[in-house]
């Protein structure tokens, strides 16, 4: 009787555990995995990306449609050439579709918005896009404001 | 000048002849063919190893995960993104708190026991009994409980962050009045299975190893006296507790470092 407890509670500890990992995939993690195969990648070019980084939304319409990849700068054109993963299923992303970043809230984090054009054909792997709007960076904007008000005065 | 430097040599040639003689009892004990009847002396460990160290995790898991969601709710809620709470408790346990606190719990709970039951199996003479019987100590004393940490350390993790992050919402959700979608929804949003949850799976099978080995190793190779069984006892707890610190830094360096 003794034995079979033993076995018993252990059985329930690993039971509980597997469980426990299992909940922390479904609940926690909300049955995000990094790295899906069927995700394909896309590029663009930007003027400026201030403080976009790895790891940020890339959405659609508000709704997150892929993350980017990695920030880098593109040493022919001189600009900053952001690699996006777009999830597999959002294959109608027409290949006259603009990008441009974003900020959630005035200091939140930065973000891509993608917005669809009219043409028929898709972006496909490897495709880059060329109309672009880059970050609005508040240092720029104040100062264009100051000198604006200077000139006036 | 000479003699100095000649200590320092002694020191770190004993020391590295102690780390090899423990990894040779590692590679001893582990290397051989799993019989059927070591299949009940390793339930029999994770009996004593894994299920006895459970209360004592679930209690602190809630505790550290009240403690997070206070603390967090307190702090963002004067910026206004109270609603973040769940985010930073769930990143919180799952990366970084959970191993570590249960690791150095389980080094105190179940380490500590391990190395003073060996010690004391020493001190007896019952493993030079076993030996006399022909059978290897390592594999009838040592295997069964190196297997018994190596499994029931990360199970005890995974319970552990579920625990925290439910006594989290217990404070910041039921208490303190955060919206209970957005304590989860915010928390889906930031937590990745594979990048969170399974590097912190990653740090329990590490920190798992270092606590078995070294007790098992202080145990087996200390003096047998009550003097030294005790000095055998202490080391395993210090010695764990350092090796789970400096390797959680290391790990985490790895993992997270390169990422921002």
């Amino acid at each position: 009787m003794r034995k079979r407890w033993l076995e018993l509670s252990v059985g329930l500890m690993i039971v509980a555990g597997v469980s426990a990992l299992i909940a922390l995939a479904l609940q926690v993690s909300g049955g995000n995995m990094s790295r899906n195969t069927q995700n394909y990648a896309i590029t663009a070019l930007f003027e400026n990306a201030a403080g976009l980084g790895p790891k940020a939304k890339v959405t659609m319409a508000g709704v997150t449609v892929g993350e980017v990849v990695a920030v880098g700068i593109d040493p022919n054109a001189l600009m900053a050439q952001v690699q996006m993963e777009i999830y597999g299923q959002v294959d109608y992303l027409s290949i006259d579709t603009s990008a441009s970043i974003l900020t959630s809230g005035l200091l939140g984090e930065k973000y891509v918005g993608l917005t669809v054009g009219a043409e028929d054909d898709v972006l496909v792997d490897g495709d880059v896009i060329e109309d672009t709007q880059s970050a609005l960076v508040l240092e720029e904007l104040i100062g264009q404001f100051l000198l604006n008000f200077g000139d006036n005065t | 000048m000479i003699n100095f430097i000649a200590d320092l040599g002694a020191i770190a040639v004993g020391k590295l002849v102690r780390i090899g003689e423990a990894l040779l009892m590692l590679l001893q004990a582990l290397v051989v063919r799993p019989k059927v009847s070591s299949f009940s002396r390793l339930i029999q460990q994770l009996y004593v190893v894994g299920v006895q160290s459970l209360i004592i995790m679930l209690v602190s898991a809630l505790f550290i995960g009240m403690v997070l969601g206070l603390q967090g709710y307190t702090l963002l809620s004067a910026y206004g993104s109270e609603q973040a709470v769940g985010q930073m408790v769930a990143l919180t346990l799952v990366r970084e708190l959970s191993p570590v606190v249960a690791a150095l719990l389980f080094a105190g709970r179940a380490g500590s026991a391990l190395t003073a039951e060996i010690g004391l199996m020493k001190a007896t003479e019952q493993l030079a009994s076993l030996e006399m019987f022909g059978i290897d100590p390592l594999h009838r004393i040592v295997a069964p409980r190196f297997w018994a940490g190596m499994i029931s350390l990360p199970l005890l993790v995974a319970i552990f962050s579920l625990v925290g992050i439910y006594g989290g919402h217990l404070v910041a959700v039921d208490w303190l009045g955060v919206y209970s979608g957005s304590y989860w929804g915010n928390m889906q949003q930031a937590v990745d299975f594979n990048e969170d949850v399974l590097n912190g799976m990653i740090k329990a099978f590490v920190f798992a190893f270092l606590i078995s080995w070294t007790a098992l190793y202080q145990g087996y190779s200390c003096t047998p006296t009550s003097q030294g069984i005790s000095a055998a006892t202490t080391r395993t707890v210090v010695y764990s507790s350092l090796a789970i610190l400096g390797f959680d830094f290391i790990l985490t360096a790895l993992m997270f470092g390169g990422t921002v």
